[in-house]
């Protein structure tokens, strides 16, 4: 059973409320990141991702369902033809929510709620990240300067030995596979990251969008 | 309807309002290394725009 909400309605009233959320839920679908308050956000997941999982069953009940809540027939059918597919392998976890700071005017926090994977998302997971593997980033081998300079350092630091073997195990692997994988990384410092986040994008998610986000340098 | 007998003195005012005290946000550095700002625990970096590795809003 999910835990019920606490609080006092937002709006003021039960009706108010449903409304409110419902808004919330068709703009989420419609944008794909959508930035509000954080009680707000944090209310509309449960909702958001219950739609989601009507939008991944995808009969006519199910839509008739979600009508009852978002009333925009194209928001529906976005959600039932790409958001709900795009989820098929994903067993819950729908949205993510980043929590942006207060507001100026009446200091509310704000957060930005999102659909994990959606275009935009996973824009940029440099090069950098990925040679410390922190937990975001995809585990892909390092290839041209990160290895290099990995290998380089790998007698100073326990981190930077890791990425080096890693790399190592990596190249083994691809000499049976193919060869010409690692060609445009090799280049510049500036190619050689987009080339590695480009191809990190494809094997994440298979999304059509990210193209136009890997041109931003990552920071 | 209550009114109030006296008017509240300066004394009274100012006694009221000393408690009226702001603290320092708790601060964290920005993990990501090209930037190291301080910014907010659990909230994204208004320098850099990233959280957790990833970049959330565009500066």
């Amino acid at each position: 059973m999910p835990t019920p909400t606490k609080g006092a309605r937002f709006g003021g009233s039960a009706a108010h409320e449903r409304l409110l959320l419902a808004n919330l839920a068709t703009s989420l679908f419609e944008h794909n990141r959508i930035t509000t308050t954080e009680a707000k956000a944090k209310r509309l997941r449960p909702l958001a991702e219950k739609l989601i999982t009507f939008a991944k069953r995808g009969d006519l009940h199910a839509r008739r369902q979600v009508m009852t809540v978002v009333r925009d027939k194209d928001v529906v059918h976005k959600l039932f033809a790409d958001i709900g597919p795009s989820f098929a392998e994903r067993p819950g976890g729908y949205t993510r929510i980043i929590k942006v700071g207060p507001r100026k005017g009446d200091n509310a926090p704000m957060a930005i709620i999102e659909l994990v994977g959606g275009p935009g998302d996973e824009s940029i997971v440099g090069e950098a990240e990925r040679a410390r593997g922190t937990r975001t980033a995809a585990r892909t081998a390092p290839t041209g300067r990160t290895r290099e300079i990995a290998e380089d350092a790998a007698a100073g630091s326990a981190t930077a030995a890791a990425v080096a073997a890693e790399a190592a195990d990596a190249d083994a692997a691809d000499d049976d596979l193919i060869e010409s994988d690692n060609d445009g990384s090799e280049g510049g410092l500036e190619s050689g990251g987009l080339a590695d986040s480009d191809a990190d994008s494809d094997s994440d998610e298979g999304d059509s969008d990210e193209g136009d986000d890997d041109e931003e340098p990552a920071k | 309807m209550a009114v109030p007998k006296r008017k509240t003195s300066r004394s009274n005012t100012r006694s009221r309002r000393s408690q009226w005290k702001t603290s320092a946000p708790t601060l964290v550095t920005c993990p990501n290394r090209a930037c190291g700002e301080q910014k907010l625990p659990h909230i994204v970096c208004k320098a850099c725009g990233q959280y957790d590795g990833r970049q959330v809003l565009t500066v």
